[in-house]
This record gives structure tokens, sequence and C-alpha cells, in this order.
């Protein structure tokens, strides 16, 4: 009996100092590390190859980046309600086209107004927020689920697209709307500028506004939500117009930078966007993540798309090992959700 | 003497760097229904969880039949004959009752095909055996959380296991299911297995359990017999010293009706429904489980699909469409399944505290941050919510403790009619005693309480007068110096 009680119990401990190791680290980790995956990524990267730390490639990355980031940090909204938007794609197309249309130097011409870019910009806001709201009140009013109102809204906002612009690119802007895409402020480019905004921003709504309560609240428990007195349709609602507005920015963005609009532009976009979101951390349970994760999620695939691009990796690759990194983000996810 | 069945000494278990346990001990014989016994926190969900291999002990010596064991996940808890029914119910609601049951060990033909004859007879059989009369082909969702409770209660049940673990199995009950399931104890009992019994409503402790086990703060405090405690110092040990009442009542109920219903209709069937509360009373709405009681609470505070009926609030027929309404005119809805309608799980103690609440803790949209953390940390002390910290998760709470997080949600709307579902289920004696404080001292001050209960002795002890439902109608009304608990069953009936 003794004998038993004493073969258990070293057993025992073994188990508690290797648990209680991981209890210390776990817990940094589970905050940080996206954060020191991106850094050990990027001191990889370093030491492999002497551009990566170059000036111009870091911009590069942030450039290329800023589109999905801004879409991504708009899903995020969405997400954290236990919601999804696939329509972004489409609409960066839609927006593009619609925004792109107010300013191609031919109409500026016909119209000849110095304020065309400014137009423009209204124009390409107002319908990204116009296609994010109709999909919000389908989600919020009619109960659609996410999925099925936000893949309708995908199929629907391309074909607005193609009929906006007769299938063909919208050609020639004017240099004043190129200066979203192409333009910098002190050397730094425009679309990064804007990037770091909208981050800015979207965390300042989520952590310090009641908005922000609201949209966890309602991710968390929609019906807890609702016998405390918030507007949970409204929340809804407004989850999606912020979407489709951050994915007009995105569209103008794309836009200036190709220097036509493009009605084929922005395909695919939603799924990066949504692996940013899910890298970063946040739940597609809802009511958990933030927004600084997504744009770490965001940056590391930038970073590795880009240290793939110097490494000479075909991009048909770089598909395959992006793929296995949202599945262990994922993974990593769930390890951290059993360990509470 | 014979050989327990499970003997377990020096449990231990922290929560990064808290500890939950510290010394867990119990011993349990063969027939025998042995009460485990503490307030709410005190780390009998996570001993019980330790020996159905859910959490991991940090040390102690585990014996099952006298040999040592340690259970790395609960299918091996099984595996060794130990069954367990959660005090978290985890049903899934798109399967039926008997897919529910026999998850994972579905009797299957050729080709893995699931013989669904043979499973819902089964099902339907092992329901029947113990006269729960629940369909084995009706879909989960489909039931009330009464027979969800009964049909986890019919799952550790099937295992045929030698050990049967209950926490807290009638917090989601009605009397009568209740006693369904205490004639089901007495023939597992009868058969040699052994019942861990965890429940904060003390006479059923006393007239099922035969021994008990009491923790508190975490460590083991006391074993012994039933017959050889009364309940005076059964509460001794469970809160630490004397309770001398069980109720607190010094409410005097006033002339003015603060709240009246006319012909109310509701969901379910609820319909010509007449009552009225006064300032400082409080009303019980009693009647079994199904008879529309929640259904009447959902109605008055806007979350119903049905609105006939008029709703007159302090003299002003008040439009009542959407909880912000209910709100406004000064109700709060402690509903009665935290989980479902109660907490944000995701959230931390502070953010389920302040959510009724955001308007007042922020200006304008901005939150005032040092607002909101001292709505919390009052709440926190007024009810007593034992926590680490306002910041915790509130799924890391104690079941008590949760209860208490939505109490002190709804205080903090500063209401002045309290509509309360089920307010103490779960909640322990001494907590418990608390409430009826905090109950007291708000009609004392001028506001009235709606409280449904399932407790008999709750409304005996703390209700001014009861209303009385049946089948969607109201049955009768009951002063409270008509009260009896005969009186109420048989209108209730
Ligand atoms: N996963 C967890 N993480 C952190 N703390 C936890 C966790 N689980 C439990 N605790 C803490 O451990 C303590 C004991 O909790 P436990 O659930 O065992 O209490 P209990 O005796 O079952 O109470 P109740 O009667 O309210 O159900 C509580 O203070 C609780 O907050
Ligand atoms: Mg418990």
């Amino acid at each position: 009996m003794e004998k038993q009680i004493e073969a258990a119990t070293p057993a025992g401990t073994g188990t508690e100092q290797s648990r209680s190791i991981t209890t210390r680290i776990g817990p940094l980790a589970q905050r940080y590390g996206i954060l020191i995956a991106l850094i050990l990524l990027c001191v990889v990267l370093a030491a492999v190859n002497e551009n990566f730390l170059s000036q111009r490639n870091i911009i590069n990355v942030l450039r290329q980046t800023s589109i999905n980031g801004i879409l991504a940090i708009g899903m995020t909204f969405v997400i954290l309600t236990r919601g999804i938007d696939l329509s972004v794609g489409s609409v960066v197309a839609l927006v593009g086209v619609v925004s792109a249309s107010f300013a191609t130097t031919s109409t500026a011409g016909v119209i000849g107004s110095p304020y065309m870019p400014l137009i423009a910009v209204v124009m390409g806001l107002a319908t990204g927020t116009a296609v994010g709201a109709v999909s919000g009140t389908m989600v919020a009013r009619f109960s659609v689920p996410a999925f099925v109102a936000t893949l309708g809204m995908l199929s629907a906002a391309r074909g607005l697209t193609l009929i906006y612009s007769g299938g063909r690119p919208v050609p020639a802007l004017t240099d004043g709307y190129r200066w979203i895409g192409t333009g910098d402020i002190a050397g730094i480019p425009v679309p990064i500028i804007l990037f770091g905004l909208v981050f800015v921003l979207a965390h300042f709504v989520l952590t310090q506004t009641r908005f922000g309560r609201h949209v966890y609240a309602v991710g968390g428990n929609p019906h807890a939500a609702k016998v405390s007195g918030l507007p949970v349709r409204r929340i809804r609602f407004a989850v999606y117009a912020i979407s489709g507005a951050l994915a007009g920015v995105a569209g103008m963005i794309l836009a200036g930078r190709t220097g036509s609009a493009l009605p084929q532009a922005g395909v695919a976009y939603e799924l990066d966007a949504i692996a940013a979101v899910v890298i970063g951390g946040t739940s597609l349970a809802g009511g958990i993540g933030r927004v600084s994760g997504t744009v770490i999620g965001a940056l590391l695939i930038g970073v590795m798309n880009n240290g793939l691009d110097l490494m000479g990796v075909e991009s048909y690759y770089q598909q395959v090992i992006k793929g296995g990194l949202i599945v262990a983000a994922v993974l990593l996810d769930r390890s951290r959700k059993s360990e509470d | 003497m014979e050989q327990p069945l499970l003997e377990a000494t020096g449990f231990r278990k922290s929560f990064g760097g808290v500890p939950a346990l510290r010394d867990g001990r119990f011993v349990l014989h063969p027939g025998s229904v042995h009460a485990l016994c503490g307030g709410n926190g005190a780390g009998k969900s996570t001993f019980l969880k330790i020996l159905m291999g859910i959490h991991h002990r940090d040390a102690g010596t585990l014996l099952r039949d006298g040999k040592p064991m340690t259970f790395e996940s609960p299918s091996q808890a099984l595996a060794n004959g130990i069954s367990i029914i959660e005090q978290e119910l985890s049903p899934v609601p798109a399967m039926t009752v008997a897919e529910n049951i026999y998850l994972g060990r579905e009797p299957v033909g050729l080709f893995g095909r699931v013989r669904f004859g043979d499973l819902n007879h089964m099902a339907q059989e092992l329901l029947d055996g113990f006269h729960f009369g629940i369909r084995a082909d009706s879909l989960m969702m489909d039931l009330t959380v009464a027979q969800v409770q009964l049909v986890e209660i019919a799952k550790a049940l099937s295992y045929d296991a030698e050990i049967i673990i209950m926490d807290e199995p009638t917090s989601a009950l009605g009397e009568a299911e209740a006693d369904q399931l205490f004639a089901a104890i007495k023939t597992l009992t009868a058969r040699g297995k052994g019942v861990i019994y965890v429940s904060h409503r003390l006479s059923e402790i006393f007239s099922i359990c035969d021994s008990y086990t009491v923790f508190r703060d975490g460590a083991f405090v006391e074993t012994g017999a039933m017959d050889t405690i009364d309940k005076d110092r059964l509460i001794h040990l469970v809160v630490g010293r004397p309770l001398t009442e069980e109720f607190v009542k010094e409410n005097e109920p006033g002339g003015e009706e603060m709240l009246s219903v006319r012909n109310l209709s509701a969901d379910h069937g609820v319909r010509d429904v007449n009552f009225a509360v006064r300032r400082g009373e409080i009303l019980a709405l009693y009647g079994l489980m199904g008879s529309g009681r929640t259904e009447i609470f959902d109605r008055l505070f806007g979350l119903s699909d049905t609105a006939g009926g008029e709703i007159v609030i302090e003299g002003t027929a008040t439009r009542i469409d959407t909880p912000n309404q209910a709100i406004a005119a000064g109700l709060a809805y402690v509903t009665e399944d935290r989980k479902h309608s109660g907490l944000v799980l995701t959230g931390d103690v502070r953010d389920n505290l302040c959510l009724a609440t955001l308007d007042r803790v922020s200006s304008g949209q901005l939150m005032r941050v040092g607002a909101e953390r001292d709505a919390a940390q009052r709440m926190i002390e007024t009810l007593n919510i034992k926590t680490a910290s306002d910041k915790l998760s509130v799924s890391n709470l104690s079941g008590g403790n949760q209860q208490k997080v939505v109490l002190g949600k709804w205080f903090l709307t500063e209401p002045r009619i309290l509509l309360l579902d089920e307010p103490t289920r779960g909640v322990d004696v001494g907590a418990k005693r608390e409430i009826y404080r905090v109950m007291s001292d708000f009609t004392r001050a001028g506001g009235a309480v709606i409280m449904i209960s399932s407790e008999t002795d709750e409304v005996l002890g703390m209700a001014d007068r009861a209303v009385v439902m049946r089948d969607g109608r109201v049955a009768g009304e009951l002063q409270r110096a008509e009260l009896s608990a005969e009186r109420l069953l048989h209108l209730a009936a």
C-alpha cells in the first residue's frame, strides 16, 4: 500500500513541475506569441537577406500590407460580433471604379473642378459604407446568416462593378487621386499613413468607447447583451458599415496605386483579411480579440510574402506556406483556450 | 470496514498561482449518498473536476478501490467507473435526446452506420426506467431547462458507473423533477453505487444524504454521518460562523401600486394575467415548471414576441417593447439562466458588472475607465463577490459568484422594480442570506420585488404575497398569512 502511494507521488510532482513552467510561460506566449513569431521571422529574414532591413524594403512591406491591413481591421469589428464579411474584395473593386469615375482625366476635364479628387473620395467612402450597410441590414434586421448575406454581396458587388464599368478599366486617373496610392507625406507613403490612422482610430474605438464595449458584449453573448438593454441590431449593422467603409478606403488606395481602376481588382482579398484577423488571435466565436493582433497578423503575412519574394520562392509556394501559417495560428489559439 | 470506492487525500490545485483547492479530502463508500458541502468558491467543483480528469491536480493521492490512480481525461475516469453530472450543462442542441445520451457510443451496424432504431430504444428504456417522461427522439433544443438537466442525469447514469458525481443537479429543476431525481438516486444506492452530491439546498441534503464532507476556502473541514449533525451546525461549518436567521425580512408593504398588469398575455400561451405589486412588497410568482412564470417576466421586460395587455408602472400606462424601455421604466431583470442570458462569459467581471449601465460610466461615447472600475469595485464589495480581481474572466468564477455578478449588474442600474427569476440558484447559504438582505433593504428603501422561486421555503420565508400560476393563467393568490407549502402546491398543480 505504502509503496503504491510512493510510486504515485513522484509522478505527480513531475507533472506539477512541467505544468508550472507552462503556466508561467503560457500567458506571455499567449499574449505575445504572434508578435514573437513576427520578430523571429524578421530576424531570420534579416540574417538571410541583407536587403530585408533596408529602409526601402521596410517601406515596401508596410505599403503592401496597408491594403490588407485596413480590410482586416474592418473585418475584426465584424468577427468580434460573431460575424464574417466575405464581400470586402468585391467592395474594393466597386469602390475603385465608382470613385475613379469621378477622377479620370476625361471627367475632370469635363467638369473641371479642382475639388474632383475630394468628390471622388467622398463617393468612394459612401459607396463602401452603403454596401456594408446593405449587408448589415440583412444580418441585423432580417437575421440572414452573415456568411450567406456577405457571400451574396460578394457576388452582387462584383456584378455591379462590371455593370458600372462596362467591364473595362476606368483609366488615366488624375494626379490628385493617384496621390492616395502613390503620394507621400514627409517621405512616408500615404497608404501607410492611412493604415496607421485607421489602426489608431479602430484601437481607440474598441478599447475606449461605449460602442467598443458593445461590440465585445454582442459577440460574447448576444442574449445577455439584449437583456442588458444594448442596441444589438444597431451594433451588428454598424460593424458591417464600418467594414464596408474601410474596404472603400482600401479600394481607393489600390486604384490610386494602379493608376486606373480595374473591375477585376480585389479578388479573394477577403481571405487574406480573415487570415490576418485569425492569425492575430481574434476568436471566430466572437467576443475576444484586438486590432493590434490583427495588425500584427497582417504584418506577418506581409513580411512572409516579402521574405519569400526576396528569397525567390515562387508565389505558388507562398500560398501553400500561408495556408500552413493560418492553421498553425488557429491551433495556437485552440491550445491556449484549452489551457484555462 | 469495507473497502471505500474512492479515497482522495491532499488534493491541491491552483489557477495561475491562485489556489482554488488547498487540501481536498473525501472518502466514498458503496451504497452511500455523500454530500460535499461548502460555500461558493470553496473548491467543490474544482475537486470534482480533478476526480474526473477534467483538471489535473498539483498534488494529492487518489485511491480507487484501494489502488492509486491519476486520470488524465474524463474518458479514463469513465473507464474506471466514475461519471459526472456537471454543474454547467453541455448539450448538443440540434441532436436528439438519444443521440446526446449516447454521444460517441452509438450502436453501429454495417459500415459504421448508426442503428437509430436501437439507439432510440435504448435511450427510451433508460429514461422510462427512471420515470423521466421525456421522449428519446425529441430534439434537445425543444426541451425545457429542467428536461435538459434530466437528460444529462440520464446520460451520467447510462454509463452504469460505480460512482456518480452530481454537481448541483437540482439547480435547474422544479420540485417535481427533483423528486424524480431522488427516486433515481435511491435506485442507484440500492444497487451499491456511490453518489457524491453537491447542493446548496440544505433541505435536500438532509433528506437524501447519509454522510457529509465540508470544504471551506479550498480546504477540508470536517466529515461525518448525516444523523450526527443538525442544520445550524452544518451552516456554521460551511460559512465559518454561526448564522442565526436563514431569511432576512424587514420590509413593510405600502399601499401604493408600483406595477400592475391587466390582461397580460405572453409567449407559450400565457394570457389574462392580472396582478399588482406594491411599494415595499416582495411578491412571489409561484408555479410548476412550464406554468408561464418566466414568460411573464420576459413580457414585462420587452423580450416577448407576444405583447398583449397593459402594464402600469407607478400610475402611468407604460409601453414596453424592448429591454431599454423596461430599464428606463425602472425595471431590472435577473434571468434564470445566467450562462445563456445573464453573463458575457468572454468578458471579465468588470465588463459584466457595467454592462447594463455603460451610459453611466461614460461621457458620450468615451468610456470613463476609472468610473467603470469604481462601480465594479462597489458591487464586488456590496455583494461580497469572491474574485481575484475585477479583471478576471467571469468564466473562472464559481457558480454562486457568477450569480452575484448578474445581480450586481442590475443593482448598478438603481432599479425601482426588481424581477428576480430564481435569484438564489446555485448560491451558498451565506450568500443567499446576503441576497435576502439586499432584497429586504431594497424593498425597505421603497422598491418592489417580484420573485420567481421553485424553492417553497424561500417563498414562505421571503414573500409578502404569492401569485400562483397554472398552465399560463393565474390560479390564485395567497396573502402572507395564508401561505403554506400545501396551499401553494394545491393551487399550482
Ligand atoms: N479555470 C479557473 N481559473 C481561475 N480560477 C478558477 C478556475 N476555476 C475555478 N477557479 C476559482 O477557484 C475557486 C473554487 O472554484 P469552484 O468552482 O471549485 O467552487 P465551488 O465550490 O464549486 O463553488 P460553487 O458552489 O459556487 O459552484 C473559485 O475562487 C474560482 O474563482
Ligand atoms: Mg461548483
